[in-house]
Parts: structure tokens; sequence; C-alpha cells
């Protein structure tokens, strides 16, 4: 029976984050927090992987209390057991710090129930720099598989897994041993509406909640802010186009306006008529 | 940990069809002005199987030394293999920035060296620079989601490493014969030891365009109002020579297939000209588009957003502007058989 774990994280939803023009800071406030929508997808593979083969999926985060809530949605998702780790220590972390810090989570999981398999998310919408999952394969020292489209196979009993990476031109066929990680793309699978159960379960779901005191073998300089090599320096709103010119006039005077303007570069149009 | 030790900038120089991959060239041109301002030397870290060669294009492009891994262990990309021969490289010269193309391979390499060396990583940058008289780098990205900037800074790491994002920075114009030095280098790693193998590589074979590659996008969105409506889209890319690009909105209804996306879940493009027409300008859509050189829209709608982002606005209807358009390009480019601008 495999044991599968997701990384999961609750985000801001960047879609509706306000900024607040007077400090140049997000107002967390103004934006609701969601299930980082990458990670809906690690986790319905997860439970996919888990319906093949058999097994158990439980998803682990780091983040304040409210994340909780990013963990019930995974439980209406599939998943049939949540980990938190949550203490002001992690605050801060950049992604070396994370990946410490969830994998201190990931051996006191394994301890409990040794784990084959973990997902992790392509990225994150609010630092999305997809750099935590790989990060966490080479602390565990388990080879990390990022771009990963689509699964083919999990033999637990052979001990080893094969996917297809995303490549810019096409796809590769890799096989892994396990356990390893993966870092799934978005289209790897659509995410469906939850069955009711799943949501009466998650309900009322209660996650198991570590703070650093209840890992074990935790060097505490490397954790938060504190054990972040990169520090966000500066914040700032990205440069409002300021909008250029409207052009005026009848449609044919404005088309006509236009070609003008292309035409000015009309260096672009060099390998036109033949020489290619 | 000394930093005096470390010392001048590094670019991995990514394999791609073999040739070093345009982003790599770009990093080159960005890592040169990073060494000049620190006077020191700018390398390139080449890792593949018969790929000396390269270097001597590295050169051409601002390299002057270039770290060549060359076994048919690193025929095909993987991670640990990779990694090992930048580790090795990187504990032996000790470079005090070493640049990544943002790409899939770019990050994926450049996550796992970091939390082995250990270092902080910058990821997705898009603007560099370096303290000339620290060597303190100064790397900025957007994030969330491109609603912020945030210049980031690693203190108290030597080597300093960012990812870049391709096409936000320029590779020099090429410099033929300009001459480097190679340093060849090797590692005892055995095929046996490496936990993943590549068992087969499936190319598209399907002659797609690669709207990234393109001088001109011509992009269409919603206010086309159906798949009929956009092929108007499609002819006036073809006028021009162009890619066809589309909003995220476009592509969910079936119009156009994903590789067609520009934004923040699609592609990000920096043609020469970028036509947004019938796209309203969401945040998500801007943040792929808005370093085009040239940025045109046409919207029926004066408040779109979509024109405090472009040098030229229409307003207008995309049915009667664009059959203009064509007509007039048409008239000027004349007829002929189009050959495409940019890759296709
Ligand atoms: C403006 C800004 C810019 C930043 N830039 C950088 C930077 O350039 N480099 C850097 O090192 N840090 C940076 N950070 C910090 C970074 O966002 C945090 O370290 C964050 O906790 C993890 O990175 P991420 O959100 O980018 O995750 P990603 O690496 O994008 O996430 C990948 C996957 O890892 C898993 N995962 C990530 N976080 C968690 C978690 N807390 N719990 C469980 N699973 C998780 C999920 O599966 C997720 O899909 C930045 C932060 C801010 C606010
Ligand atoms: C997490 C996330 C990621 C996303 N990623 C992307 C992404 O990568 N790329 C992307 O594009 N979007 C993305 N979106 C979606 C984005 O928020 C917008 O919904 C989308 O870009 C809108 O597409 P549109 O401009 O084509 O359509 P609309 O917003 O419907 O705009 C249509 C425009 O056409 C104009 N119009 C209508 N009729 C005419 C006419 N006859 N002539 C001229 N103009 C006309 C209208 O005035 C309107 O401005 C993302 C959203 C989320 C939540």
């Amino acid at each position: 029976m495999l044991h599968i774990v997701a990384c999961i994280k609750q985000v801001p939803d960047t879609k509706v984050i306000k900024m607040n023009p007077k400090t140049n800071t997000m107002d967390r406030a103004s934006a609701p927090a969601i299930l980082n929508p990458y990670d809906a997808h690690a986790v319905e593979e997860a439970v996919r992987i888990k319906k093949r083969y058999g097994g158990t999926v439980s998803v682990l985060t780091m983040g304040p209390p409210p994340a909780v809530k990013a963990i019930r949605k995974c439980i209406e998702i599939g998943a049939d057991e949540g980990y938190m780790i949550s203490d002001k220590r992690f605050a801060g972390a950049d992604t070396l710090a994370t990946s410490y810090a969830l994998t201190k989570a990931l051996d006191k999981i394994g301890k409990q129930k040794p784990i084959d398999l973990i997902v992790c998310g392509k990225m994150t919408i609010d630092g999305d720099t997809g750099q935590v999952g790989p990060g966490i394969a080479r602390r565990l020292d388990i080879p990390p598989l990022t771009s990963v489209k689509e699964v083919k196979e999990v033999n637990k009993q052979d001990g080893y897994a094969i996917v297809h990476r995303k490549l810019e031109d096409g796809y590769e066929v890799v096989r892994s041993s396990l356990p390893c990680l993966f870092a799934v793309e978005k289209d790897i699978n659509e995410v469906p509406y939850s069955p009711l159960p799943n949501m009466i379960k998650a309900a009322q779901y209660k996650p198991q909640i570590w703070a650093v005191n209840d890992l074990e073998d935790v060097d505490v300089k490397q954790l938060g802010l504190k054990g972040s090599p990169t520090i966000v320096a500066k914040v700032w709103p990205p440069e409002k186009p300021q909008g250029g010119e409207m052009i005026e006039g009848s449609a044919e005077d404005q088309a006509r306006k236009v070609v003008n303007i292309v035409m000015e570069k009309k260096e672009l149009f060099r390998e036109r008529g033949g020489v290619s | 940990m000394s930093f005096e030790d470390y010392r001048g900038t590094w670019v991995f120089l990514e394999v791609k069809e073999g040739k070093i991959a345009q982003v790599s060239l770009e990093l080159l041109g960005a890592g040169r002005e990073l060494a000049d301002k620190r006077g020191d030397q700018l390398g390139g870290i080449l890792i593949g199987e018969g790929v000396k060669e390269l270097a001597t294009d590295a050169f051409t492009y601002g390299a002057d030394v270039v770290y060549v891994y060359d076994d048919p262990i690193f025929k095909h990309y993987r991670t640990e293999p990779f990694m090992e021969a930048l580790m090795h490289c990187t504990n032996k010269y000790k470079p005090e920035v070493i640049l990544y193309g943002a790409t899939s391979k770019g990050k994926d390499l450049a996550s796992a060296v970091a939390t082995d060396l250990p270092t902080g990583l910058t990821a997705d940058t898009t603007l560099l620079d370096i303290e000339e008289d620290t060597g303190l780098l100064l790397a900025s990205r957007p994030a969330f989601g491109g609603n912020i900037m945030a210049t980031i800074l690693c203190k108290k790491y030597r080597p300093q490493m960012a990812t870049v994002r391709p096409k936000v920075m320029k590779a020099l114009e090429p410099e033929p014969g300009r001459k480097g030095e190679i340093v060849e280098e090797s590692l005892s790693l055995k095929e046996e030891d490496v936990r993943t193998k590549v068992l087969e590589i499936v190319l598209d074979t399907q002659k797609r365009v690669r709207i990234d590659e393109a001088d001109i996008v011509v992009a269409g969105g919603k206010g086309l109002g159906s798949q009929e409506g956009f092929e108007l889209i499609h002819q006036l890319a073809k006028v021009l020579g162009g890619a066809v690009g589309a909003s995220r909105d476009v592509v969910e209804s079936g119009w156009i297939d994903h590789h067609h996306q520009v934004g923040q879940t699609g592609v990000t493009v920096t043609p020469k000209i970028y036509f947004a027409i019938g796209i309203s300008g969401s945040i998500q859509h801007l943040v792929g588009m808005q370093n085009s050189g040239l940025i045109i829209a046409i919207n029926h709608d004066p408040d779109a957003p979509i024109f405090q982002a472009s040098h030229y606005g229409i307003v207008g209807d995309a049915f009667e502007i664009v059959p203009l358009l064509i007509k007039e390009f048409e008239n000027v480019l004349g007829l002929g058989d189009v050959s495409h601008v940019g890759k296709v």
C-alpha cells in the first residue's frame, strides 16, 4: 500500500489582491485565502494514484493557523490525513528554509508510516518560485521529477515510477526509483467537484498540528527568516504603463495610421518575398 | 565563508537542439555587464554529450572561460548528474554569481544546486544589477501573479544564484573569432548510480508556432465573439507573417490551442509588435505581454484596461478595423508568398 504525501500551501487569491498605494504592500486582508490552485492538482493526482494502486494520501502544509482551511479543502478532494506545521519560528522562510522545515515534518510523518511518494504543485501563485519541491527532494535525497504531466505507473513492489515530463517541445518518459518527488503541471488532471461524503468529513476534520518543538533534530538556525539566505529588500508596484496615444479618425484613417506605424518597423519584414 | 574567494559571474549554458539555448546567450550578455562592473571574468558552464565545440559560441557571445563536462552520462538532462557537475565546478572555482535560464531545466537544476550548496536562489528574475564594491547581486522579480515587483538579496551566502526569464535580457552582438579559455572537467559518475533514466523523448512533430520567438504577435480575445470571428486574427497574422496569440478565455472557449495563450498561465512573449484585439487587458494577460516592443490595442470599450498598457490604441469595432488593416497591409506588403518572420 502506497503512502503518498502531497505538500500544499494556502495562498492569497492573486486575482483579487489589492495593493496599498501608500505603503506599497499587499493588503492581504483584501484577498481571500485559497488552496494554491496548482496544489489542488497535486492532491487530485495523489488521490488518483491511490485509487489505482491502493494506499493513503496525507497532506502537509506549513502556514499560520487559518491554513487549516486549505487542508480541509484537500480532504474534500479525497486526501485521508492532514498535517500542519505552524509556529512563529517558521515565519519569513524563503524556499531553502521552507524545504528544510517541511523535510523535518516529512521525517516525522515517515517515521509513523514510511513515505513512497511526495507530490507537489508546479509552483504557488504568491511566491511562485517552483523551488520548494526540488528543495525537499534534495534534502530527503530522493530524485526530484519536475514538470510531471502524466503518471504512467507507480510500482511499489519493484520500487519504481514512470512519468511523462513536459519539455518545451514535447515530453520525455522517465523512470525513477521510489521514493521520489513529483512536481506536477496543472494540465495533469481536472479537479472534479467534491463528493458529498468528503465534504462532510472535511467540515469536521482536525489535522495534526505541530510546532517546532514537536519535530526532531531541528536546527532552529535554519528556520524562518533566520534560516533564509534570500531577503526581500524592497517591494514596489510594477511600473504602471501610462497608456500611449489614442488613434482617432474614421475607421479607414485609423487603419492607415496603424499601418504607417508598423511600417516604420519594416525591418521586421525583411525576410519577406522569398528571401526567407 | 570568505567572500573574497568567490570571483566572477557564471552562466549555466543550456543546450537545446545541439545549440546553446537563446536564453543562455541572453544571460551571457547580462552576465558580461555584471562581470565588467566587478572587473571579473565571465564564465560559462557547459554540460552534455559532444558539447565541447559549443564553447566557441559562448566566447562569441561574451564568455571568457567555459568549463566543460562532456560525457555520455550527460546525454539527457537529469537533475542529479547535472547537479553533481555544477557542485563540483562551483566548489572548485568558487564563482560569485551563477545565472540560469528560468526554463524547466534551468529552474529544476538551480533549485537542486541551491539546496545542496546551500545558498539563496532568486526565481524568475527580470532585472539584474550588482553593487560594484561589495558584489551584492540585486535581483528583482515579479511576484503575486505580477501584482508586485520585489528586489531580492542574498547577503550572507556565496555564490549568489538567480534564474532569469527568457527574453528579458539582451544578448550581445556576436563577435566572431573572439577567443576564450576552455577548461575540461570530469566526474567519476557511473550510470548505475543515477536513479532516473530517460526512456524515451517524444518531440512534437507538429510544426507549431512558437509565439515566444515571433517578432510579431497578433493576439485576439473574447471580443472576437466566436471561433469564426477569431479567424480575423489568423488572417491578420498571416498577412504580417506573425504568430497568433490569445487570451485565456479564448483558449477556454476552445477557439484555439493552449500553446497560443499569452499570460501568467500561458506563454510570456516579447515580440517587437503586439496586437491586442478584443482583449480587455486583465493583469494575468498583461504580465505575459507587457514587455513587447510596441503594443497596439483595438477594443470598442474606451475604458478597457488594455489601453493603459498600450503604446497605441484604437477605440473601435474589431470587425470593422481588422478587415481594413488586412487590406491595407496587403496593399503595402504585397500579396506574395508570405514567409514567416521569427521562428515558426
Ligand atoms: C515577493 C516575494 C518574493 C519572493 N521571492 C523569493 C525568491 O526569489 N527566492 C526564494 O527562495 N524565496 C522567495 N520568496 C519566499 C517564498 O515565497 C517562500 O519561501 C515560500 O514559503 C515558498 O516558496 P513558493 O511560495 O514560491 O513555493 P513554490 O516553490 O512555488 O511551491 C512549489 C510547491 O511546493 C509546495 N509548497 C510550497 N510552500 C509550501 C508550504 N508552505 N507548505 C507546504 N507545501 C509547500 C507546494 O506543493 C507548492 O506547489 C519570496 C517571497 C515574497 C513575498
Ligand atoms: C489564476 C488565473 C490565471 C489566468 N491566466 C491568464 C492568462 O495566462 N492569460 C489570460 O489572457 N488570462 C488569464 N486569466 C484570465 C483573465 O483574468 C481574464 O479573464 C482573461 O484574460 C479575459 O480574456 P479576454 O480579454 O479575452 O476577455 P474579456 O475580459 O471578456 O474581454 C473582451 C474584450 O473585448 C472587447 N470587445 C468586445 N467586442 C468587441 C468588438 N467587436 N471589437 C473590439 N473589442 C470588443 C470588450 O470590450 C472587452 O474588453 C487568468 C485568470 C486566473 C484567475
